[in-house]
């Protein structure tokens, strides 16, 4: 498990902060949208962010629009994953569908500071933090396989080329 | 045990009884698309499947950046018109026909009973003529257009109680934005919320689809609200569709009750920068701001139009602001010319948009410099949203707005009574 930064945020961390709405139908490239992550809240951030950093926020993140580059955003970004106390439900659909890992441990999030080294286990749910290592409920099997695929799209096209190829094996 | 409104739509999709907290994986009966439809053909073209699985169940309605302010948002509208010729996709609106929750209701794809699914978050509107509908992503709707199908987790529900009748000046607005004020901006993540009791039977259907949209601020996956006669009778001549009227049992399992006497309700403001930062509008009158905005998705109708032509007939707006008027379709727009709202509102000084989602996103058409204020009558007041991320949102009634637009400042619609 790589270890990543916390940069740590509040409450309600909504879409239009994380990816403000003037780029929406403008900006369409995943690369460039990363430039903008997070922009209207802390807009040191999409410059200073290195892969595998980790986001960390309170409840509600992701609240508002379903603009699904809030996601994309981070991901580009280089975001490993969002850890938040809760998650507004379209963000933690559409995180998943880009293949952004979303954990929710409310603990984890009250025992980490931002600039600290952490890491995550998914499949285990464990976060070891410098305070301690804090558990977490892993996602469902389906979504883990979403999320293993890259996202909803490479997913779907994985599944169908499964499909093609067993009808081609029966076929033949 | 008996079952809520979402558990028997959802049950019945899935073809199997289910209880709250199951996920079942179902298929629509619409989805609901705009602008950002030329970004999920994108995705919908990586699968390399060449046709929508079903484009009759397709509705996509351009209105967040119309007519096109730039040329990258007329690539966008050229990419969706030639994916609609292409696709076959009978249910196309384009730039002249308003905003997309608006249209989608008023042309009858809103039914009682139906599963709706829409790449918005305001989805949830649709509940006020009793569907089951909700938000999702850009993803998401490109894998229903090709595989018909999702997942989706059937949710608890929140009953809201109402009863009581309305102060004058005070309306549906302002009872949804007390109810997100005291219940936070979280309070229905991943829940359904039914709106309920004798006071929601009053409401009119445009009352009930500021309340069903609002309920996204308050986290919702889905508002709702049984469908009675008045809703039966808004949907004759808007469609000719078939639907089945579904509602709670008087048994089912609810979360969580919660009762509002309407008779006791000030009109509220929502100060920056979120949704729930609610207070009654004494407590903020005088503050000063720099434009207004009546319309959008949330209040654009004519009921809307109507108060704030009331309030504003043979004055004028204070001279320190600009005010913006957006009804929220052209049949909205046909009826408030008709009935002469916007001759009133004109000549008071405010400026009449085209029907679209206008400077409500920040993309065009009235977006705030840096220090601007702005009070609105949509329903999101997110730092930046309208333009600078140093710009402020206060979200109210059309009566509220009316009345402040006069002022120049936040002011009570009471006395205009
Ligand atoms: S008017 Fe505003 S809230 Fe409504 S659909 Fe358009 S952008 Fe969204």
């Amino acid at each position: 498990m790589s270890k990543g930064k916390v940069w740590k945020y509040g409450d309600d961390v909504n879409t239009d902060v994380i990816f403000p709405g003037k780029y929406t139908y403008s900006v369409l490239d995943p690369a460039e949208m990363a430039k903008h992550a997070l922009e209207d809240l802390d807009p040191e951030f999409a410059h200073k962010v290195k892969p595998g950093d980790i986001v960390v926020a309170g409840k509600n993140f992701g609240c508002g629009s379903s603009r699904e580059q809030a996601a994309t955003c981070l991901k580009f970004a280089g975001v490993q994953a969002v850890i938040a106390k809760s998650f507004a439900r379209i963000f933690f659909r559409n995180a998943i569908n880009q293949g952004l890992p979303v954990v929710q441990c409310s603990e984890a999030v009250d025992n980490v500071e931002s600039g600290e080294k952490i890491s995550i286990d998914f499949a285990a749910g464990q976060i070891k933090g410098e305070k301690g290592i804090f558990t977490f409920a892993p996602l469902p099997e389906f979504i883990l396989r979403i999320l293993d695929s890259g996202g909803l799209i490479p997913y779907i096209k994985k599944k169908k080329i499964e499909r093609e190829k067993n009808l081609g094996d029966k076929n033949a | 045990m008996g079952q809520t409104f979402s558990e028997k739509v959802l049950g019945a999709k899935a073809r199997k009884t289910v209880k709250a907290g199951e996920i079942v994986t179902v298929s629509p009966d619409y989805i609901l698309t705009h602008d950002n439809s030329a970004a999920i053909i994108q995705e919908f073209r990586k699968l390399e499947i060449e046709r929508v699985k079903c484009a009759e169940k397709i509705v996509i309605v351009l209105d967040h950046v119309v007519p096109a302010s730039s040329e990258k948002y007329a690539q966008n509208h050229k990419d969706i018109r030639e994916f609609v010729r292409e696709q076959g996709i009978p249910h196309f609106f384009d730039v002249h026909h308003g905003i997309c929750h608006q249209v989608f209701a008023e042309n009858g794809f809103a039914l009682p009973g139906k599963l709706i699914l829409g790449a918005d978050s305001h989805t949830t509107s649709y509940g006020a003529l009793g569907a089951f509908s909700a938000g999702i992503g850009r993803s998401e709707a490109a894998s229903v257009w090709a595989t018909d199908g999702i997942w989706l987790k059937v949710p608890e529900t929140i009953r809201i109680e109402m009863n009581g009748k309305f102060p004058a000046m005070v309306s549906a607005k302002d009872v949804i934005l007390k109810i997100i004020g005291d219940e936070g901006a979280d309070r229905a993540n991943y829940k359904a919320v039914e709106f309920a009791g004798p006071a929601a039977k009053n409401l009119s259907l445009a009352s009930r689809l500021v309340m069903a949209n609002m309920a996204a601020e308050m986290g919702a996956k889905n508002g709702y609200f049984a469908p009675d006669e008045k809703t039966i009778s808004w949907l004759e001549g808007r469609t000719q569709g078939e639907f089945d009227v579904v509602v709670s049992d008087s048994d089912a399992d609810y979360g969580a009750i919660l009762n509002y006497d309407l008779a006791t309700i000030e009109p509220q403001v929502a100060c920056p920068h979120t949704v729930d930062n609610v207070r009654p509008v004494s407590e903020v009158q005088g503050t000063p701001f720099h434009q207004a905005i009546i319309g959008t998705c949330t209040n654009g109708r004519i009921e809307d139009l109507r108060v704030a032509a009331k309030i504003m007939k043979g004055k004028k707006i204070h001279p320190g602001v600009r005010v913006l008027v957006i009804p929220a379709s052209r049949r909205e727009y046909i009826q408030a010319l008709q009935e002469g709202e916007l001759e009133t509102l004109v000549s008071a000084g405010c400026l009449v948009l085209n029907p679209g989602c206008g400077p409500c996103l920040g993309a065009h058409q009235g977006i705030l410099a840096p220090g601007e204020v702005a009070i609105s009558t949509a329903n999101r007041n997110f730092r930046g949203r309208m333009g600078s991320r140093d710009s402020a949102i206060y979200l109210a009634s059309p009566a509220t707005v009316a009345a402040s637009a006069l002022e120049g400042k936040i002011a009570d619609p009471r006395k205009y009574e």
